[in-house]
């Protein structure tokens, strides 16, 4: 069998805008919704727990800058320099949900791009199904390597751990498509390397394990944030089959 | 060429026609919006970028900091 590799220009023109339009318009308002009620969740634990950790940072912080009295005016200088972020209260929440909300759209653009490569979902069970995916790449393979963090946390290089949870997502999504959707056995074994391959390689870590926060709030958030986003991707998922549903395309 | 060989190019040429202009490409365009929302929220390095959406960051697990 040989591939036709369309030229760009033609590309445009193989769009199915119908298809396209019904991903979108699914996306936008799944993430919407989702976006919000998990903003309204994290109200109860995730942010709670993080603001406590942060009073843990900024004590952190205090007492190294009492110690280090000599580089104070480096650190108020740095203190002028610093860049914008939202006050404490209903700014930081309002952004926060900008933020949920952002996110949501993506991973419900992704996961209704997914679900129409299979032919569309139907159903909002069929987008549960596809929502426990979601979880599984997005939420949990990286939360096994790099734990979800309270600030003030002692972490390994950033863009280490951004290309690990890279790694992490990719290797999961396509372990997971082998194992459910190729039909040979062999295709569904390659799935399951490729799936554990990440964990066997294993997460950048930092020299030493350091905290300023207590290890039971650290724990606290990653129970809380693990039920958090469980919810969000079932909710979001299920959504997505729900409004795909209703925006189903007419088949001529 | 048989017609009958004929018939089964054309009905291939057009399942394969179909499938990359109802499926393939949609999804590539969404996709490509999708990473597009999900690396300005969750990537970005930008100071005021990270600090809007640093609580959404830890919660969601992306790695912050």
């Amino acid at each position: 069998m040989t591939v036709v590799i369309p030229p760009a220009s033609h590309v445009i023109d193989m769009l199915n805008l119908s298809h396209f339009r019904m991903i979108v318009i699914s996306a936008l308002w799944s993430g919407l919704w989702a976006g919000l009620l998990l903003t309204v969740i994290q109200s109860v634990q995730v942010i709670p727990t993080l603001l406590q950790a942060e009073v843990y940072e900024e004590q952190a912080t205090a007492i190294s800058v009492h110690t280090h009295s000599g580089s104070t005016d480096a650190q108020t200088h740095q203190h002028e320099v610093e860049a914008w972020q939202p006050q404490n209260g209903w700014e930081r929440t309002a952004y926060t949900a900008a933020a949920n909300i952002s996110l949501a759209v993506g991973f419900a653009l992704l996961l209704g791009a997914a679900c129409n490569l299979r032919g569309g979902i139907s159903h909002w069970r069929n987008g549960l199904l596809w929502g426990l995916g979601g979880y599984t790449i997005f939420f949990v393979a990286p939360s096994l390597g790099l734990p979800p963090e309270v600030p003030g946390t002692e972490t390994a290089n950033l863009k280490d751990r951004q290309l690990w949870w890279l790694m992490a997502v990719v290797d999961t999504a396509a372990g997971l498509w082998l194992l459910f959707f190729s039909k040979t056995k062999l295709n569904k074994l390659l799935g399951l390397v490729v799936l554990v391959s990440p964990h066997w390689i294993g997460a950048p870590q930092p020299e030493a394990y350091h905290s300023a926060a207590p290890a039971q709030l650290a724990h606290t958030f990653i129970m809380a944030t693990a039920l958090a986003n469980a919810v969000f991707w079932l909710v979001l998922g299920s959504l997505m089959g729900w409004f795909s549903s209703k925006h189903q395309v007419i088949k001529k | 060429m048989s017609s009958a060989h004929l018939l089964i190019d054309n009905v291939d040429a057009q399942s394969r026609s179909n499938a990359l202009k109802d499926r393939i490409v949609p999804s590539l365009f969404a996709s490509i919006l999708g990473l597009v929302l999900l690396y300005g929220a969750g990537f970005s390095e930008t100071a005021q970028l990270h600090n809007a959406a640093h609580d959404g960051r830890h919660s969601a697990s992306f790695p912050c900091h």
